[in-house]
């Protein structure tokens, strides 16, 4: 990512990081973008310009219409995020490798 | 040492393997008994769950609620469809943010590996919109923990 910062910024939000998510899906235009959120099409337009600057999604011209798709960038970020959701679940299984261990030493411990 | 795999199958699934250094009855345990359950499930460091509700039958209902502790929380609910002890779970479940997400349905099977236990868990999500999603809310939260991360490094 050749702008780590503005990457960074956008995808503070939460509404941009669930752009990202139905891009991830494949390409969309900014109507079916708009679709599963409450907001209005210019606000989208406006979180999907931020996402551009950052280099995130890029848009292409078809006709009227202006579809967006992932960006280099935005792919990267999702397979970043995925290493986060696996470091998550990982958190949760080595505490329970503790929660494991604890089980068989009280069963040892209650044996006796 | 990586124990734990995760990856995306076709467009509605998402496989999570991970093996166990205790037996299946163990592990099977821990994943329907509410006070072992309150002591693992918990995400990223700082995080709680204060209501945990586990009606592990068939048609059983549970509901997990979680906390940061600042304010911060969300809870899921879901029912049981089979328990075959200690081999196999099938649950559905949905988070509740706070309207409630699709059903992610969710097969966890333990089956004994030399001494230990390799677990299986095989979620499905009814479209591939639904899995990006889950896995965004997912990401949120690891999210949150590399921000604290951050500050503490700032």
């Amino acid at each position: 990512m050749d702008n780590l910062d503005g990457a960074f910024s956008a995808l503070a939000d939460p509404t941009r990081r669930a752009i990202l998510a139905r891009l991830a899906t494949g390409e969309a235009t900014v109507n079916e973008l708009t679709e599963p959120f409450e907001m209005t099409q210019p606000a989208i337009s406006q979180h999907l310009k931020v996402l551009e600057d950052a280099g995130l999604i890029v848009r292409r011209v078809e006709g009227t219409k202006r579809p967006r798709r992932l960006a280099k960038g935005g792919i990267e970020a999702m397979d970043q995020w995925l290493a986060m959701l696996r470091k998550a679940l990982e958190t949760n299984y080595d505490r329970l490798d503790e929660v494991l261990a604890g089980m068989e030493k009280h069963k040892k411990g209650k044996k006796r | 040492m990586s124990k734990m795999t995760l990856k995306i199958e076709g467009d509605t699934h998402v496989i999570v393997t991970r093996r166990f250094a205790a037996p299946p009855e163990a592990v099977y345990r821990a994943h329907t008994d509410p006070k072992l359950i309150q002591k693992w499930l918990l995400g990223p460091e700082g995080w709680t769950m204060p209501v945990c509700i586990n009606e592990a039958k068939a048609g059983g209902k549970f509901r997990y609620e979680w906390t940061n502790g600042k304010g911060g929380g969300f809870h899921i609910t879901g029912e049981y469809l089979e328990l075959e002890p200690y081999n196999r779970i099938v649950h559905v479940e949905r988070m509740y943010l706070p309207d409630p997400t699709p059903d992610n349905h969710i097969e966890t099977r333990f089956e004994a590996d030399g001494g230990g236990t390799l677990m299986t868990m095989r979620m499905t999500l009814p479209d591939g919109k639904t899995r990006a999603a889950m896995l965004a809310t997912g990401m949120e939260h690891g999210m949150e923990a590399s921000y604290v991360r951050l500050e503490g490094m700032l």
